[in-house]
């Protein structure tokens, strides 16, 4: 079978979560995990810089964090469901991650979501 | 003989645990999701289910990305759920059926489905929150089977393979000596995608052809490749994986007692389905 890697990623404004990003963005996924404990959020929080590099994070993924820059995070391999705890430190909801990775106000986002209906 | 008495399939999406931690029931925003649900209340009240075997994928509570398994079912004898790091208040523990759990492991490497088996774990949102809202006292009265299928990591199972699962289970439950009567649950979907720049997509004309292959038509998702699946339904909305399983364990011919379809609630194009294997 043709293989080639540009066509691993044919849906247009996706990153389908595969071995490329999963190897790549294994590190910020692993410390997006540890968010599963209350005490591990408190620590970010605490030392957000000693706390990435505790985890590994490439400088790619720290300035990501830094930036709570959701399209950049993917970029650097973080996958959605982990991002989403990371996400849950601040408080954002999914209309918030929406909104910031599409460049609309929240409000215009969720009328997005609502012309669906069709 | 054990029997399956029907499959209820729905989403999972997390924000229905706010929803339901705030009492938000009767909101506009979320009434006409949450009053798909007393009519499912009736019917489990009245097919009485001894177990439940809920099809769903975990979002990195129990599996890490150390160890992602293809398919997975429990075998503890309990299953709690925990901190998933976005503030749902945890329910109650779930009683399990490792002796049932241990038969369908049995009977499904039997028929090479080469699976991996739990005899801890703890279970996410996508397995509490559809027992919430079948549940809401959360006093489960049912046993549960957790059969979790990786819909995270790329590669991921077929549709058709996940139909299969399905019909092996239903094949496995039929030849459990008990008389526990079985409802399947299978959550996740429909569509929507919460990254990327095609964050917020939703397909309702996907959607609705879907739901209406699971009477009519249930092997029909299964000329979808996984990728193409991505496209019609999002990045989060292959989860309907799940729903594959769930429908892959009744017969051909069902019938369909209960459906409700709303967009949105949080990213996500919410679907309920009730089916019963056709008398």
């Amino acid at each position: 079978m043709d293989y080639h890697p540009d066509t691993r990623q044919p849906v247009p404004g996706t990153i389908i979560f595969d071995s490329v990003q999963a190897r790549k963005g294994y590190a910020l996924n692993k410390m997006c995990y540890s968010f599963n404990d209350a005490a591990n959020r408190a620590a970010f929080v605490a030392d957000e810089d000693a706390y990435c590099k505790k985890y590994g994070l490439n400088p790619q993924q720290r300035e990501a964090i830094r930036n709570r820059d959701v399209l950049q995070l993917l970029e650097a391999g973080g996958n959605a469901y982990y991002l989403a705890k990371f996400a849950g430190i601040f408080g954002l909801d999914m209309q918030d991650i929406g909104a910031q990775q599409t460049g609309m106000t929240k409000d215009e986002f969720k009328a997005k979501l609502l012309a669906a209906r069709g | 003989m054990a029997k399956i008495v029907g499959a209820i399939t729905t989403s999972h999406v997390p924000a229905i645990g706010g929803a339901i931690a705030k009492g938000l029931q009767n909101e506009p925003y979320w009434k006409p999701f949450f009053d798909g649900f007393p009519p499912v209340r009736d019917w489990l009240a009245k097919v009485k289910p001894d177990v439940i075997v809920l099809v769903y994928n975990d979002h990195g509570l129990n599996f890490f990305l150390d160890k992602m398994p293809t398919f997975a079912v429990g075998a503890a004898p309990e299953y709690r759920n925990a901190d998933e790091g976005w503030g749902i208040p945890t329910v109650a523990p779930f009683k399990g059926d490792p002796e049932l759990s241990w038969h369908l492991i049995e009977q499904l490497v039997a028929e090479d489905f080469d699976l991996v088996t739990c005899q801890e774990m703890v279970v996410d949102h996508a397995f509490t929150l559809p027992m919430a809202l079948c549940y809401p006292d959360t006093n489960w009265p049912v046993r549960v089977v957790p059969v979790c299928v990786n819909t995270v990591q790329a590669p991921l199972p077929s549709a058709a393979r996940c139909y299969k699962l399905g019909q092996a289970i239903g094949r496995a439950i039929a030849k459990w000596p008990g008389d526990e009567r079985v409802v399947v649950m299978g959550t996740g979907g429909l569509s929507h995608q919460l990254d990327g720049e095609r964050a917020g997509f939703i397909n309702k004309d996907f959607d609705l052809k879907f739901m209406d292959s699971m009477v009519h038509e249930p092997a029909w998702a299964t000329r979808y490749s996984t990728t193409e699946l991505v496209e019609l339904s999002g990045t989060q909305g292959v989860e309907l994986l799940n729903w594959m399983v769930a429908r892959g364990t009744l017969p051909a011919k069902v019938e369909k007692k209960h459906a409700n379809y709303y967009i949105p609630i949080s990213n996500t194009a919410s679907g309920l389905m009730v089916l019963e294997p056709a008398a």
